[in-house]
């Protein structure tokens, strides 16, 4: 047999084994849900589920949970993209955090992050009663991801235990749990960064404008460079603005997202950004420098 | 080059999945991080924040430790060591990397086990110092368990034995001899210093007697495509995609084989064909697909296909079976207890399923087989394992994906096993046919087929159709005739009437009171019997009395026994009699007729009751009455 002919390359792989994954979830669960954080990672996992049940539709709808904190372009591309797209989309925020007026710059990243992000989460998943939700993240983002489950169990307080991890072997995910425990769901925790664009360029995959780099007013707060997006940044930050041509390498909320100066404005050009000057991702991300293995208490805590 | 040629390059790339074995000691986590490092995929401040951890916590005494780039948890890294499977990716300009970084220590059989899974190589460390030690041993066990068809054997800390060629020699010799009986087919060996670098990424100059590849020259060029098995079709429906009532696509990850559209495939467990129509991506048709690619495929036929199922050639089927052998290995913190029944989850199909027998435990460190009624964590042995439903697969040695399992624990719900096929049970490998847990259903009496088991394969209710009446009144006609209506229909049907039981069963008992009542208990025991067989009875007696039906009833059961009475005076049944018994009663040289010296009681609340003089077709009737109850068909 001329063996040659059936092979497959690396990008081709992991959608496969992606597919596979969220075809499982599909039909196992019972009440499925994807986050959807309007990244790029989530518009490469969203693409991979329009994949695994086309000429059908997605079977599960999306989530995003808003922390009102989120660029502004970010929502028009939310807005715009899923009604396109007919997705289902459930927004979700914590209702009592923003009439309380809760944000970083009154209540520190710390605070607020727990407050719109990660309990937002929890209540939204505990509103809809989902039993498994998907998430974008990936291993090589992050030193305690390294070690994530494809399916990741969580028990009732949607908490997550490192010692206490079903094994995972070969493709068998194991879906089982009982009335209020749940399974976070990774289908892409196999690719890289680098895997991510590659795709997003082959697919022709949109992405939020601010990853490419353009002239945005900018004002460099405790070495990050963090973008004036609406008035809610205090006034003496304001005036400190200046235009500077940047881009994001990550997207989160304005305040606690920096920005990294850069001249790439296509795909390729952030590729070769990426493989000469090279950053980790997430140290662009403030809410990572809190304190120690803040990641891994974060996760225990079920922010992903 | 320029960027777009970069990237096209790095898309055509395959990915070499591998894991590594050893523990801290050998020096696995500086390999790992150097070749990391070394393919320069080391993030800048991934090394700023090494470099300040290193004063803090590092072991390596001033110079970079490359073992904490890779210990991920917290707990971990104040401890030392690493606990768990960590994945870590890498790419040269050839091939890119995941390596699964799994720990040696003996109680970590575990990740091990799990890191493994999905390798198609293994690289097990050897400290130089020490040759193949017991861990050794265990780790290449593991490997060849889990079906690895690729092993570098790296002999590490080569700087700490003067880079000597007699020490590496003898090394490989000792690996050779406990290697080869294994069977893998493709064992290299790589005298290293991951410390110093030497012969991870370039060929190292003071060791200029060892003329092959250096471990990443190999990792780069070692061909894994044809590792997977293109030959025998193997696709485990996923999912079924509906869009539309005429749409049917059926989901798959193919598991081994190549699917071509025009193909003649066969689904299981119907055994119903049909031919390939279209094969569906979000991308176009395709006119073929192979593993690992995940498809949709239409059939030409609307036929019924559902998750669990699976598609293969007609010519080329896997073992269809509820019982079969496997290596287990035990994974769970609990210890194994015995009797439970188990979730089994085997490519996507989950059903339940018991561990039968144990047949021996096998050591890891001795690799000596020994006896033993449970398992415990790390525990790995071969077992005699039954399933509730029947199963697809193959021997794992031949195909990964369809000879791999876990179980579920049906209470806690962990994984707390995972198992390897071996084969098919054969008969003349078991010492006995008959397995522990079905001796001491033999000796309760309890059948090893269940009344609905046989019920199923009947396509029948093992249900009594009890025919009472006078003498005369045409009981047996219509007895007869309906046992050749169901027979003629494919019906497992007995016949039981008093000529025939009292000829042999019952030839000791006369028409007494008493002995009647006898008689019918009798009667009454063999239609259980045989209704707990899956058998239908057709019961033809007078049994005149209504406290005795009440007990044939109750050990029938009342679900399973069902009344008909016929209704015929006693003038009718006098001038239908054809063996003249009436008048031998008349005569008085025959005591006990019911109707003459002898009450019948006259049923309160048959089943169905036929007039003896209605001329309308009481075998009809009693038919529908079968088919209606679901009786007969089912």
């Amino acid at each position: 047999m001329n063996t040659p002919s059936y092979s497959i390359n690396n990008l081709r792989q992991l959608e496969a084994e992606s597919i596979q994954i969220i075809r499982e979830v599909a039909a196992e669960f019972e009440n499925p849900v994807m986050l959807y954080s309007i990244g790029k990672d989530s518009s490469v996992m969203v693409r991979l589920a329009e994949k695994a049940f086309y000429p059908g539709k997605v079977p599960f709808p999306l989530m995003h949970i808003d922390s009102k904190w989120k660029f502004r372009e970010m929502i028009k591309f939310r807005d715009d993209y899923t009604k396109e797209k007919g997705w289902n989309l459930i927004v979700h925020y914590n209702k009592e955090g923003f009439e309380s007026g809760m944000g970083p710059y009154t209540h520190g990243s710390k605070v607020h992050t727990d407050v719109m992000k990660t309990q937002a989460l929890l209540a939204g998943l505990d509103k809809y009663k989902f039993d498994a939700a998907f998430g974008g993240a990936r291993r090589d983002e992050e030193k305690s991801r390294a070690k994530e489950r494809i399916y990741s169990f969580r028990d009732k307080f949607h908490q997550w235990d490192p010692k206490n991890q079903r094994p995972e072997l070969w493709n068998i995910y194991n879906a089982k749990v009982h009335k209020g425990e749940s399974i976070r769901v990774f289908p892409i925790s196999n690719w890289t960064e680098l895997d991510i664009w590659q795709y997003i360029r082959l697919e022709k995959i949109p992405i939020v404008p601010l990853y490419f780099a353009k002239e945005r007013p900018i004002v460099e707060v405790d070495g990050s460079l963090i973008l004036v997006d609406d008035d809610r940044m205090p006034k003496e930050l304001r005036d400190k603005a200046e235009m500077r041509k940047v881009r994001f390498r990550t997207l989160g909320c304005y305040p606690l997202t920096g920005a990294i100066e850069s001249g790439a404005d296509t795909i390729e050009k952030i590729v070769e950004e990426m493989m000469t000057v090279t950053k980790s991702e997430r140290t662009t991300r403030v809410i990572d420098f809190d304190q120690e293995a803040s990641m891994e208490q974060k996760k225990r805590e079920g922010y992903f | 080059m320029d960027i777009k040629e970069f990237l096209d390059q790095d898309q055509k790339k395959d990915l070499l999945r591998l894991l590594t074995a050893g523990s801290v000691d050998d020096g696995k986590s500086t390999l790992i991080g150097r070749l990391l490092f070394d393919s320069k995929k080391l993030y800048e401040d991934q090394l700023d924040a090494l470099k300040r951890d290193s004063k803090r916590e590092g072991h390596a005494g001033g110079e970079i430790d490359y073992a904490l780039l890779l210990d991920g948890l917290k707990a971990e890294r104040e401890q030392g060591i690493t606990i768990d499977v960590a994945y870590r990716y890498f790419s040269t300009a050839k091939r890119k990397f995941i390596i699964a970084d799994t720990p040696g220590h003996e109680q970590y059989t575990r990740n091990m086990v799990t890191g493994a899974s999905t390798a198609n190589l293994a690289i097990i460390l050897i400290d130089a110092r020490k040759g193949v030690i017991t861990q050794t041993r265990r780790h290449t066990f593991l490997v060849s368990l889990l079906g690895i068809k690729h092993i570098i054997l790296a002999v590490n800390k080569m700087d700490l034995m003067d880079y000597s060629q007699e020490v590496y020699d003898r090394i490989c010799k000792d690996y050779s001899e406990f290697v080869t009986p294994l069977g893998i087919s493709d064992v290299r060996f790589f005298p290293i210093s991951a410390l110093k670098g030497d012969n991870i990424v370039d060929l190292s100059d003071r060791m200029p007697w060892y003329h092959g590849k250096s471990v990443l020259e190999h990792l780069e060029s070692v061909h894994i495509t044809s590792d997977r098995n293109f030959s025998d079709l193997r696709y485990p429906i996923q999912y079924v995609i509906r869009p539309s009532l005429d749409y049917r696509g059926f989901a798959a990850e193919i598991a081994s084989g190549v699917i071509r559209k025009g193909d003649e495939i066969m689904v299981l467990p119907s055994r119903k064909k049909s031919i390939v129509k279209d094969i569906i991506t979000y991308d176009g048709k395709i006119d073929y697909a192979f593993p690992p690619q995940s498809v949709t495929v239409t059939l030409e036929d609307e036929i019924d296909v559902s998750r669990g199922d699976m598609i293969v050639h007609p010519n080329n089927l896997p073992k269809i079976e509820r019982h079969f052998e496997a290596m287990l290995v035990w994974m769970d913190e609990e210890p194994m207890k015995n009797g439970t029944q188990f979730f089994i989850k085997q490519g996507s199909q989950t059903t339940k399923a018991r561990i039968d027998k144990i047949r021996h435990l096998v050591d890891v460190n001795t690799l000596e087989n020994r006896e033993t009624d449970s398992f415990a964590l790390n525990e790995i042995g071969r077992v005699v394992i039954t399933t509730v439903k029947p199963l697809f697969f193959d021997a794992y040695k031949k195909n990964r994906q369809t000879g791999s399992f876990i179980f579920i624990d049906p209470v806690t719900h962990n994984t707390c096993a995972v198992g390897m096929i071996i084969d098919k049970l054969s008969s003349d490998e078991l010492p006995s046919k008959i397995v522990d847990l079905d001796v001491n259903k033999i000796a309760s009496g309890t059948g090893l087929i269940s009344k609905p088991e046989f019920e199923k394969t009947y396509q029948q209710k093992g249900n009594t159709i009890w025919i009472t009446g006078l003498h005369g009144s045409g009981k047996n006609d219509l007895a007869y005739t309906l046992q050749r209506h169901l027979f003629d229909m494919g019906a497992k049907v007995m016949l039981l009437d008093g000529k025939s039981v009292r000829s042999g069963l019952s030839r000791e008992l006369d028409y007494s009171p008493t002995d009647r009542a006898e008689h019918m208990r009798r009667v009454a025991h063999l239609c259980k019997l045989m209704n707990d067989q899956g058998i239908l009875v057709i019961c033809s007696f007078v049994s005149p009395d209504d406290s005795i039906r009440v007990q044939i009833k109750e050990i029938i059961g009342e679900n399973n026994f069902h009344l008909i009475y016929i209704d015929a005076d006693i003038e009718f049944c006098r001038k239908n009699d054809k063996y003249g018994i009436y008048e031998k009663a008349d005569e008085g040289t025959l005591r006990y007729l019911p109707g003459v010296d002898m009450e019948y009681h006259v049923p309160e609340k048959p089943s169905l009751s036929f007039d003896a003089t209605d001329n309308n077709n009481k075998l009809d009737e009693l038919l529908d009455y079968l088919s209606d109850n679901k009786i007969y068909p089912v």
